[in-house]
């Protein structure tokens, strides 16, 4: 059921409405029921969430009777951006993500924030849906500040995605949705997938299956978990390296998203269109899974062209989690702490 | 006085992002002043050229006092100046939430990490900015209440209010708070506009930075003592917003004093040119910042005041 969150009059003769999709078993609501919020379309060129909401939608209402608690989809939290195609919200210089929990008595971006934290609180978990930029090409993954690690792993490990990066934390990060939801108990993940201003039905997919496992493990979904979870891999900044051009010009890759490369195996070259000449061939620094590249050509010293994740092919096929569990529990052992 | 590149980027069918900084006097770091960082920051750009002349012409006449060094960076983003974009260009990101920079980061990044290794050291610094909101102030110096300052020069500049305020996450990124975190007394003076020139305001900053430069001991230059500030924490601003979206005619203008339950400004319905909200001041106070956008939505702050006992300190 389509419901508004908020609404705020625009310049001329239009009012700005915030819109869920509420979901609930119908003739089956009870106290208590356990509730899922899934949120996409802060950043308006993040386009890869919009199959995500329409997809777990359909879903749900061709199975209702499966519904066993509630389903919110917010689809569009920046509704002026995905109309003007930017991330930010048309005339106000802030990134969206950077003035949560927002303020009721606030200018208006930030009265929508706090009437969509308020809408969101109290759910037994939520999703927070980003692409990546238009300029690079990210595997589906979950990003995960350390502070809120032990309690969102758990939860991040059953969504069917690639990678879990549990990264350190940044005080520019205190006014994100996510950080705000688990600041007040609401744990909230960050899903990053795909690219920019499109979408990817693969990794779209993949998320609404693992939606549905963790549906399924809360008890909002009584039909069968979906077959096949993946098993990710868990790791912190330190296994990740970045490569950033050096040079300025076109960047022509060669190695292909989403596989592994050597150290030292060239992910592309920057090009000179001026002169025919190559500025920069671009090499990988480690072994390792190329899960970031750089789509967007145009490049400037700086720009990032790859990130590559230190693990191997059977850790990529299999997951880590069984290495990462042991290392907790060494790191608890050496504390002498147990595991929970 | 002498010209100096503090920092380059190549730039793909572009000259090269060439930042520049006029260095005049020698001896210790005394003062750096910052002009635009955002590319529509056209009177930030204005007030720091300006400054680069009045100094020359001090330099020329021997009046920049023996032991100073004051660097002048008219703006750090050319780049966006050039093509009317108030962000970087390529990836529209601000290059003053970049601060203190990452020399292995991506552009925006690698420029903050340039500019603030050549600006770092000084004892003082001088921003001239604009805020995250369209609109117009009074001329006034702002200082963040961060680890490591507390503004106690900044009476010195002579306008007319001193605004502290408490950083807020988004704000650990900026120039400003990076300056005040690695040990510089760093001040933001804030005029009456950003892109477009309003020369009025921008004698005010031009002046009130003689005034500092010369209490603080760096050229000899008396000059008239300006204001005693009225001293204030933004916090204990009246903030008004609108309850209704529309054209916004603004009736009031920053420094005016304003009596209680004054009009201030009308909302006007763009469909049928009626008055739909007049927004009055629930107290008597100064008008120091007004929203100048012809256009407003529901929920925008239009005005913040100074309230009139505030006002008397």
């Amino acid at each position: 059921m389509k419901q508004e969150v908020c609404s705020a009059q625009l310049y001329v003769d239009e009012t700005l409405r915030i819109w869920k999709n509420h979901l609930e078993p119908l003739g089956r609501v009870k106290p208590g029921m356990k509730r899922i919020s899934v949120v996409t379309g802060i950043h308006g060129d993040e386009l890869e969430g919009q199959l995500v909401a329409f997809e777990l939608a359909r879903r749900i209402q061709e199975s209702p009777e499966k519904l066993t608690g509630v389903v919110d989809i917010y689809p569009a939290i920046n509704p002026l951006g995905i109309s003007t195609i930017q991330r930010s919200v048309p005339q106000f210089d802030l990134d969206m993500n950077r003035i949560f929990p927002g303020n009721d008595e606030g200018d208006l971006v930030e009265y929508i924030s706090q009437q969509v934290v308020e809408d969101i609180a109290g759910s037994d978990l939520a999703f927070d849906i980003h692409a990546s930029n238009i300029f690079l090409t990210e595997v589906p993954q979950i990003r995960i500040n350390e502070i809120t690690a032990a309690r969102l792993v758990p939860f991040a490990v059953r969504a069917n995605m690639d990678f879990i990066w549990v990264h350190a934390s940044a005080t520019v990060l205190q006014n994100t949705l996510a950080y705000s939801l688990n600041d007040i108990g609401t744990p909230c993940l960050v899903v990053e997938m795909g690219v920019g201003m499109r979408i990817t039905r693969e990794y779209g997919h993949q998320l609404v299956d693992g939606i549905f496992n963790l549906m399924c493990d809360l008890g909002i979904w009584s039909g069968e978990a979906p077959a096949n979870i993946r098993k990710p891999i868990v790791s912190t900044d330190g296994k990740v390296s970045f490569v950033n051009a050096d040079a300025a010009g076109v960047f022509l890759p060669r190695a292909s998203h989403d596989n592994f490369v050597g150290a030292g195996e060239e992910l592309g070259v920057i090009a000179d269109a001026t002169t025919g000449q190559v500025n920069q061939v671009v090499t990988s620094p480690t072994d390792g899974l190329l899960f970031t590249l750089r789509e967007f050509p145009v490049v400037q010293p700086g720009s990032l062209i790859a990130r590559i994740l230190g693990v191997t092919p059977e850790q990529r096929e299999n997951g880590n989690l069984e290495e990462v569990r042991a290392k907790a529990r060494e790191f608890l052992a050496s504390r002498g702490l147990q595991e929970e | 006085m002498k010209e100096v590149c503090i920092y380059t980027t190549n730039m793909p069918y572009r000259d090269n992002s060439d930042i520049k900084g006029y260095v005049f006097g020698e001896g210790k770091k005394s003062l750096c002043i910052v002009g635009s960082t955002r590319g529509n920051e056209v009177q930030q750009t204005y007030i720091a050229s300006q400054m680069v002349h009045r100094l020359k012409k001090l330099e020329e006449r021997g009046l920049i006092n023996p032991g100073h060094q004051i660097m002048v960076i008219p703006t750090i983003n050319k780049t966006s100046l050039n093509v009317g974009k108030r962000f970087w260009p390529l990836d529209n990101t601000d290059i003053n939430r970049m601060f203190p920079g990452y020399d292995k980061g991506e552009t925006t990044q690698r420029i903050a990490a340039g500019v603030f290794e050549a600006v770092q050291g000084y004892e003082f610094g001088i921003q001239f900015t604009s805020f995250y909101r369209q609109g117009d102030f009074t001329p006034h110096v702002r200082f963040m209440d961060v680890v490591g300052g507390d503004g106690e020069h900044a009476s010195e500049f002579g306008l007319a209010y001193v605004v502290t305020y408490k950083p807020e996450p988004f704000d650990t990124t900026t120039l400003n708070y990076n300056w005040r975190l690695w040990d510089t007394d760093a001040y933001s003076v804030y005029t009456s506009s950003t892109d477009h020139i309003e020369e009025e305001s921008a004698n005010i900053a031009q002046r009130a930075c003689l005034r500092f430069m010369n209490a603080r001991g760096m050229i000899d230059y008396p000059c008239h003592q300006g204001f005693i500030p009225t001293k204030l924490n933004e916090a204990e601003l009246t903030q008004l917003f609108s309850i209704q979206g529309g054209i916004f005619r603004r009736l009031a203008r920053p420094g005016d004093i304003a009596s209680s339950g004054q009009v201030l400004a009308e909302i006007v319905s763009p469909m049928t040119g009626e008055v739909v909200e007049q927004i009055t001041t629930p107290e008597g106070g100064v008008v120091f910042f007004t929203c100048s956008k012809p256009l407003v939505n529901e929920h925008t702050l239009v005005f913040t005041m100074v309230p009139r006992e505030l006002a008397r300190r």
